[in-house]
């Protein structure tokens, strides 16, 4: 075989490859891939259901809890961290705008002073978005140690304090407005859609285009040697945990309007489920690497898996259980890549050495 | 005073001296609390979490994190109750199909981390999933009330009295954590294969070079923690008197976390079985003497919650400081 023939076979295959590779760049493209014939999967079993509009409404209705509280996940994972306590916060954060608008706030309220209240119950919650990330931000800053540490520690914190406080209650009963954001759509797509959406973007620009985003990037990757460039890793820790409790503060809104209630035991199931997701869309679970687009394709896999079995008639924990399958899975499929492509340089090393 | 700060340099002994400050606190403050029978309750209704923290430990010290450890001790429970109650198996059999399970289990972990190198955190909740969701699929999540009396049944193997009401049992799940504790302690100290999980955890491709048969020690690892999980399940059953699918569903952080508190790190290498049985001593003895003050149990995830946050930036403290020593010998 001559040379060239041997270089365009080796590119083929590394093409073919390419394309269901999911580790690196192309990551996007193999996800997508797979994303399209779990489609047409569903769509073949399920044609009737998956020709109705309302099916893709309901599952942008789901999306958006899970969708939020995993870029919440996500954010913290680039920066080679991790943040179990995602949905004690968004709970704490639900149980204090809840509490201010069903105990403080009077009942006849409506109009401006219905309008007042509820932006005062929502800054309120913001503000204390801000205080939880700045604090775990320093400890994990100051400390040093691995934020699985510390953010257990702000976890189960975060919840006793939800119901001591709270008594472990639910609160329930919120003002229509509120509940408009996640019962309302526009052009057929609800609201907390599109919030979730631009949200996506948002982080997205923020970890791609700004300073801060390539800043939690280089941490993740290398701490020590971003360090030494010159950058105060922890005002980058610190943001990195406020953007990841405001983006809780998001979910938790959701999430009130979602249930018309708040409590100390809301979604906990969720916490794996975020940190499938992120790893499921790429995301490096060591840090560095990882993109937004490829955690709402994977967003987009698990709510299709979810919605296709539920249409199907196939329980809740079948559903759990093909996602952690697919999660494995996608982990398969990228170390066999990663081997292919180590093995071509490996042998290209040999001959060279031979020779 | 150099001895002072290098005793203190280990977690050990810092938890050891809060442990006894806490006793005398709550010592003072409740005549009940150093009594024998409150410290046997107390042991026993901290069995389960000291068998399954000496697992976890296991695997923390390779270097790893398993948090499966709950669906599979949930599954070898419900199996184990399966089997006695449908097909009368004794408990040799039950116990030892509970443990097998959870060997089983164990390996499949050790196997997907081997394998396909990803950071076990990462592949345990996968699995935790596979294995919860599962479970309650195939169990329909019923529970399994009418336990055999040879399981459900108290077993004493000593009993003391004081006087009317007060009395110190020795029962069988305190006999089992022992067992467990000294095992563990003898595997990871004075065996090879104990040595090689302190080998790998501190240095992979140290171990690799020196010729390890790296999945050989994952697999023991992880394969231990599931043993011992699949035991922990029969005797959580034993103490409650029933099986249940979900039993141990969120226990997991919980378990983790005391591990941790004992001085095992997330990156491996280091700890001992001591210290984790002093972290869990640490977290029961809080609990109970918070208790006994009559704090509100609601409070308790709060003191848990700043006790592992105090805890870490003791450590890390520590920790820092010895380098700075270190560094400064050097100079």
């Amino acid at each position: 075989m001559s040379q060239s023939s041997q270089e365009r076979a080796t590119a083929q295959a590394n093409g073919v490859m390419q394309l269901f590779q999911l580790g690196g760049g192309n990551n996007l493209a193999g996800l997508m891939g797979f994303w399209a014939v779990l489609f047409v999967f569903f769509a073949l079993m399920l044609p009737e259901a998956f020709s109705r509009p309302g099916t893709y409404q309901a599952m942008m209705f789901q999306i958006p809890e899970l969708g939020l509280l995993s870029l919440a996940m996500a954010i913290p994972l680039i920066s080679g961290g991790l943040n179990l306590a995602i949905i004690a916060t968004a709970n704490q954060l639900a149980l204090l705008m809840g509490w201010i608008l069903t105990t403080q706030m009077p009942v006849d309220a409506a109009g401006a002073e219905l309008a007042l209240w509820i932006a005062g119950a929502l800054t309120s919650g913001l503000l204390l978005a801000v205080l939880i990330g700045t604090m775990t931000g320093a400890m994990v800053a100051v400390l040093g140690v691995h934020p699985i540490l510390v953010t257990l520690g702000t976890m189960t914190l975060i919840n006793g304090m939800s119901i001591y406080l709270g008594r472990g209650t639910t609160i329930s009963g919120f003002p229509e407005p509120l509940l408009a954001l996640s019962n309302g759509t526009v052009l057929g797509i609800p609201w907390s859609f599109l919030m979730f959406l631009v949200l996506a973007l948002s982080v997205h620009l923020l970890l791609t285009r700004m300073p801060l985003g390539i800043r939690i990037h280089m941490i993740g990757s290398n701490l020590e040697a971003t360090r030494y460039s010159g950058v105060d890793h922890r005002w980058v820790l610190i943001s990195v945990y406020v953007l990841s409790s405001v983006l809780c503060w998001f979910a938790a809104v959701v999430m009130m309007s979602r249930f018309n209630s708040a409590g100390a035991d809301f979604a906990q199931s969720y916490l794996l489920i975020t940190i499938l997701a992120a790893i499921l869309g790429g995301i490096d679970p060591y840090g560095g690497f990882g993109r937004i687009a490829g955690l709402v394709v994977a967003l987009a896999i698990l709510q299709t898996i979810s919605s296709g079995f539920n249409l199907m008639g196939l329980s809740a924990q079948m559903t759990l259980v093909f996602w952690g399958g697919t999660l494995i899975l996608v982990m398969a499929v990228k170390r066999i890549a990663a081997a292919r492509r180590a093995r071509p340089r490996v042998a290209a090393a040999k001959q060279e050495n031979t020779a | 005073m150099p001895e002072f700060t290098r005793i203190f340099a280990r977690t050990e002994a810092v938890l050891a001296v809060i442990i006894v400050l806490l006793c005398v606190l709550f010592g003072l403050a409740s005549p009940f609390f150093l009594t024998l029978p409150n410290f046997a309750d107390l042991i026993e209704a901290y069995s389960v979490t000291t068998i399954l923290a000496a697992g976890v430990f296991v695997v923390l010290v390779s270097g790893g994190i398993d948090i499966s450890f709950a669906a599979v001790a949930s599954a070898g429970q419900y199996l184990a109750a399966y089997v006695a109650t449908s097909y009368g198996v004794g408990p040799v059999v039950a116990i030892g199909l509970a443990c097998l399970l959870g060997l089983g289990l164990g390996a499949v972990n050790a196997m997907l981390t081997h394998y396909l190198r990803v950071w076990s955190i990462i592949i345990t909740i996968a699995t935790s999933s596979i294995y919860f969701a599962l479970l309650i699929q195939i169990t329909g999540g019923s529970e399994i009330y009418n336990l055999p009396d040879w399981w459900a049944d108290r077993i004493v193997f000593l009993r003391w009295d004081f006087g009317p009401g007060e009395f110190v049992r020795i029962t069988l799940p305190i006999v089992v954590m022992v067992a467990v504790v000294l095992l563990t302690h003898v595997l990871m100290s004075s065996t090879r294969i104990g040595r090689q999980v302190y080998a790998l955890g501190g240095n992979p491709d140290a171990a690799n070079r020196v010729g390890f048969n790296i999945l050989r020690v994952q697999l023991f690892a992880y394969g231990y923690l599931g043993t011992l999980a699949g035991l922990a399940g029969f005797i959580q059953a034993h103490r409650v008197g029933q099986a249940v699918p979900t039993a141990m569903a969120g226990t997991e952080l919980g378990v983790l976390a005391v591990a941790i508190l004992g001085g095992a790190s997330l990156v491996g290498g280091i700890g001992t079985m001591g210290g984790v049985v002093l972290g869990v001593l640490l977290l029961a003895i809080l609990q109970n003497g918070l208790n006994l003050m009559g704090v509100s149990p609601f409070f308790f995830d709060v003191v848990i919650g700043l006790t592992i946050l105090i805890s870490i930036s003791l450590t890390s403290f520590t920790a820092r400081r010895r380098r700075q020593r270190k560094m400064g010998d050097a100079a």
